[in-house]
């Protein structure tokens, strides 16, 4: 194995692009040390990003948006009060991930890449619309989370290319996001179903959603028939029933040690209702003024 | 020793609760455990292990593995002694498979090597071609006429004809007629009851380090709850004189019964003795899981009939318990201890131990009684529910007492039962109110205790302290409560006191740390040793002072003349006897060794409250209280750690944890992740009574309490989940897919 410490995003990309077999990157080291000490994959070349300037920092831009580097710990995102604000459900979701020691080295970036359909931070990205920057031989582009994970443990990225930061947009107001999952335990554990939901009032009526759900098929769903569900509504019983029953009928789980397909098909429309609930509370105490 | 009946009062350090003296050692690290063993020139081991349930080994090419650089030896099961039968035969077979792989982890060849990484290099290397053969892992298929065959001609001769070969054993008890007494109830409940397979889940896992040389001495060191035992085995599968291997045990992180028993200590020693080196052997938690001990999973039918008072008129149960692929599963304990706690007029239970292809399952904690007080328990609880009982009441009316015929046979000593159900009716828990989505559970549980064979040296030193050498390895701060029975005994204080577990070249035989027996039976040999001890430091006293050694008691820490010459001397204390003890006869020590008879049988109630969420099937448990019998409690916070811990065990095995095998019959679970044992936030804070009943077999009154703990938790547990649930539970783990198919079948039927 090979093990090589980035001292730029480019001199990281070329030594990625020139490297042959299994290639992983290095920031929290939370899932790639955990596979490679379990003979899950073993990498020919690792290259250590983290030492990369200006990769754990977290940054509001000047619009109001968001820049999280990629070495960003989870613990660095739940103590900073201003993000914790604006995205709550972003937050939570990677405060979720593993132990208080894993959370001193997880990171967004690392959740992401993983691949897992089970990630928690994911569903919660995906809901907040974030996007990524990606860097590669070929130079860069923004491509949303959305459409980083292809299925599990792959990703869109290309051979050489990794990413750089992410983005979260901002948070503008009358607007929140909630993220939940369950898990049979009350911590350490691997959601069974992961639901996000982020959506934008008038007044008390939902205009725009965005519902997310994790752990119910190949890879995270953003659902729109279960945004169009409370879209226009004031997330009454009948908007929150159908909300369940959209969300429930875009599940495609799998039969596994963790969950039957019934319960996980279940359980994804009670997290939606529950996720929305606590959303829809956020935005309407978001007046703008938090910040 | 012949016992006066047990002191119950006038206790100066029994009782107290002293901090433990390993614990300095454990908060800061330095406490050594199995993996922290070093030798020089050490090797690493690694065990090649069998992907499937069950196949037939062709062949195994080690050439490979033995050509990488680092690599020193490699063993198979030629390596190993032949011709062994009986239970070592078995417990060589599963160290080392012969030529089936009887389960995933089974393993097959052993590797040693420079460092670790080439030792897990090298085990890829190892080339083994299997013929697959047909396998079955759950105990009813097991059963079933057309199920694979583990082994032919494994069954023994309990078993009546025309059973599945894959039946080894069966228990049959009981007395009375059991169909007049459900003739002559007013409600007959019979139900069908499972329970998966789960894992002690010790800490720590396996680890031992091994040297074995030519000339047939060997050195052990290693993770086990009995290391006289861990000789004795290892000695047979290696070829060599028990004697001549000295094993000493490491701190515990955890055994829960599953440390009783050998896995890769055998192995350890034929690899060192081929590579003529030390050879260090440690699990990883996938081997752990896939290839240490599991308990068994079982299958189970109750019938009771009760009247409309309460009274029960007739029970009986057939238990069904696998045991992996060896012969061993605990089914007479399932059987015996079901219906313990009731004096029944009427009883008969029934029990199998079946073979299949899975690990083989090891002692834990309480082995076979808490399945079988779950589904007692659950239908006792139906029963009430039927019509109209108060739950502990009703157990109350039934109870066993002094004098009652057991359901197992022999009559019941002083036992206390009735003052746990009275403690806990009395208890603040069980009439609190319950908030929505709630129900309380209630049960009684049964565990036998132990006593066995065991030795003890306690030695004085010239300044007066002392030192007290037990054979017993200390899984539950057994090292304070005897440091603190000697105190009382010796009368002098527990910090001058260092108890110590001796290796077996330094201490006669002792038996395993089981069967809750440890404070029982290695607490009754300390305070005969220590006896024994007071008995010579009389003797000098006597000699002093030149009266007969009769005239002399022992008070305070003191000699004192008593009768005719009471009064006459000064008190002697220890300290002044010891102090001249070279000139005045030489050293003063007290020994005891024998095994002792009385261990008294335990039973508890527990009082669980849990809350189920309808819509997501998940359980927290919102309220538990432990009461347990102690008979006398030597270290209470260390009993109150023995009640919270096997609630707690019991919550994870109610709620969540079972081994879930393939269809391919390989283990789908076996890391901590998906294997769920109660973390920390997943568990009320669990309150605890003492009751103090005292056993008559032992010179305090005491009672093991490791294992009745884990007996009524599965129950209580089940009856808390239904209550709240609204609907019957009668599969563990409740899992919340589970509860969620209860409730939808409840609401389709």
């Amino acid at each position: 194995m090979d093990y090589h410490i980035a001292t730029s995003f480019d001199d990281a990309i070329a030594v990625a692009s020139k490297a042959q077999g299994i290639t992983r990157f290095l920031a929290g080291g939370t899932d790639v040390l955990v596979q490679l000490r379990a003979d899950i994959v073993t990498p020919d070349t690792l290259i250590d990003i983290k030492h990369i300037e200006g990769v754990k920092d977290i940054s509001r831009e000047s619009d109001g948006s968001w820049r999280i580097g990629i070495a960003v710990a989870g613990a660095e995102m739940t103590e900073h009060a201003a993000l914790m604000a604006d995205w709550p459900g972003v937050v939570e979701a990677m405060d979720l991930v593993g132990s208080t020691q894993v959370q001193g080295r997880a990171t967004l970036t690392g959740n992401l890449c993983n691949g897992s359909p089970a990630a928690d931070s994911v569903p919660a990205m995906v809901a907040a619309a974030m996007s990524a920057t990606v860097a590669g031989p070929n130079g860069t582009r923004q491509v949303a989370v959305k459409d980083i994970p292809t299925g599990p443990g792959r990703s869109s990225l290309a051979k050489g290319e990794l990413i750089t930061a992410l983005h979260i947009p901002a948070r503008g107001t009358s607007s929140g996001d909630a993220y939940l999952r369950f898990i049979p335990r009350t911590e350490m554990d691997i959601a069974v179903v992961g639901c996000a939901v982020n959506l934008t009032l008038d007044g008390d009526t939902i205009t725009s959603a965005r519902v997310v759900l994790g752990a119910v098929a190949p890879t995270i769903l953003l659902v729109q028939e279960a945004a169009n569900a409370i879209i226009g509504t004031s997330l009454d019983e009948a908007a929150l029933t159908a909300l369940a029953t959209a969300a429930s009928a875009a599940c495609n789980p799998i039969n596994d040690k963790r969950g039957t397909i019934e319960f996980r098909t279940h359980v994804a429309g009670v997290l939606a209702k529950r996720s929305a609930k606590i959303a829809y509370e956020r935005a309407l105490a978001n007046t703008g003024n938090s910040a | 020793m012949a016992l006066d009946g047990p002191k119950t009062s006038g206790f100066t350090a029994v009782g107290t609760t002293p901090n433990r003296p390993d614990g300095l050692d454990k908060v800061t690290g330095r406490a050594k455990f199995g993996a922290d063993a070093q030798a020089p020139g050490m090797l690493h081991a690694a065990i090649v292990r069998s992907p499937h349930a069950h196949a037939r080994i062709v062949s195994i090419d080690t050439s490979k593995a033995e050509a990488l650089k680092g690599v020193k030896t490699v063993v198979t099961r030629a390596d190993f002694t032949t011709g062994l039968k009986g239970e070592n035969w078995n417990i060589l077979e599963n160290v080392m498979a012969g030529d089936t792989a009887l389960y995933d982890g089974h393993a097959v060849a052993a590797v040693a090597a420079i460092s670790p990484l080439i030792a897990r290099d090298a085990i890829k290397l190892v080339e083994v071609e299997y013929q697959v053969l047909p396998h079955v892992t759950n105990v009813d298929a097991a059963m079933a006429q057309d199920a694979p065959i583990i082994r032919e001609g494994a069954a023994n001769k309990s078993v009546p004809a025309g059973l599945h070969p894959n039946v080894v054993r069966y228990h049959e008890s009981g007395h009375g007629d059991v169909d007049k007494g459900f003739a002559a109830a007013d409600l007959v409940i019979e139900d069908h009851f499972t329970t998966e397979a789960t894992h002690q889940g010790y800490i720590e896992p396996h680890a031992c380090l091994a040297q074995l040389g030519g000339d047939g001495k060997g050195e052990l060191w290693c993770c086990t709850q009995g290391h006289w035992n861990v000789q004795k085995i290892c000695a047979a599968l290696v070829g060599i004189e028990t004697s001549q291997l000295r094993v000493t045990a490491s701190e515990i992180g955890g055994g829960f019964g599953g440390k009783t028993v050998v896995f890769i200590e055998p192995v350890a020693l034929a690899l060192s003795r081929k590579a003529n080196r030390p050879v260090k052997l440690v699990m990883n938690r996938s081997e752990v899981f896939r290839a240490s001990g599991p308990t068994s999973s079982t299958s189970m039918d109750v019938k009771i009939g009760m009247k409309n008072d309460g009274t029960i008129t007739a029970a009986s149960g057939t238990f069904r318990l696998q045991g992996g692929a060896f012969p061993g599963a605990p089914m007479e304990f399932t059987a015996m201890c079901a219906f313990a706690p009731y004096a029944l007029e009427n009883v008969r239970q029934v029990g199998y131990d079946v073979m299949t292809n899975r690990p083989k399952q090891a002692a834990y904690r309480a082995p076979g009684s808490p399945m079988a007080a779950f589904a007692v328990e659950s239908v006792i609880d139906e029963l009430c529910k039927e019509l109209g009982l108060d739950p502990i009441q009703t157990r109350l009316k039934n109870a066993s007492h002094e004098g009652t015929k057991a359901s197992f046979g022999p009559k019941f000593d002083k036992i206390g039962l009735v003052e746990t159900l009275e403690a806990a009716k009395a208890h603040p828990h069980f009439t609190a109110p319950l908030g929505e989505n709630q129900g309380r559970g209630v049960s009684c549980g049964f565990w036998f205790n132990h006593s066995g064979e065991t030795s003890v040296t306690l030695a004085l030193s010239e300044d007066g302290s002392a030192q007290i050498v037990v054979g017993t390895p200390d899984i539950g701060g057994s090292r304070a409560s005897m440091a603190l029975m000697a105190a009382e005994e010796l009368g002098i204080p527990y910090e001058n006191i260092r108890c110590t577990i001796a290796d077996t070249a330094s201490l006669g035989y002792n038996e395993v740390s089981h069967g809750s027996r440890v404070t029982y039976a290695s607490g009754l040999a300390t305070i005969a040793a220590a006896r024994d001890a007071v008995k010579r430091l009389c003797g000098r006293a006597a000699a002093k002072w030149g009266i007969d050694e009769e005239a002399v008691v022992w008070e305070d820490g003191c000699a004192k003349p008593s009768g005719p010459n009471a009064g006459d001397f000064d008190p002697l204390p220890l300290a002044e006897i010891t102090r001249t003890m070279g000139a005045t006869g030489g050293p003063i020590n007290g020994h005891f060794e024998a095994t002792p008879e009385g261990a008294g049988v335990s039973f508890a109630t527990h009082i669980v409250d849990a809350e189920v969420d309808p819509e997501t099937g998940k359980t927290s448990i919102v309220r538990y209280t432990v009461v347990q019998d102690a008979g006398k409690a030597i270290h209470p916070a260390y009993v109150e750690g023995q009640f919270q811990g096997g609630a707690a065990q019991g919550i994870g095995w109610a709620l969540n944890e079972e081994y879930i095998y393939g269809e391919d019959g390989r283990l789908q679970n076996d890391l901590f992740l998906d294997y769920r044992i109660p973390v920390a936030s997943d568990l009320p804070m669990i309150d605890t009574v003492i009751v103090e009943v005292p056993n008559p077999g032992h010179p305090y009154g005491v009672r093991g309490v490791g294992e009745t703990s884990i007996c009524p938790p599965l129950a209580a547990i089940a009856n808390a989940v239904s209550a709240a649930a609204g609907v019957r539970l009668h599969d563990l783990p409740m899992s919340p897919p589970r509860i969620r198919a209860a409730l939808d079948a409840q609401k389709d039927g």
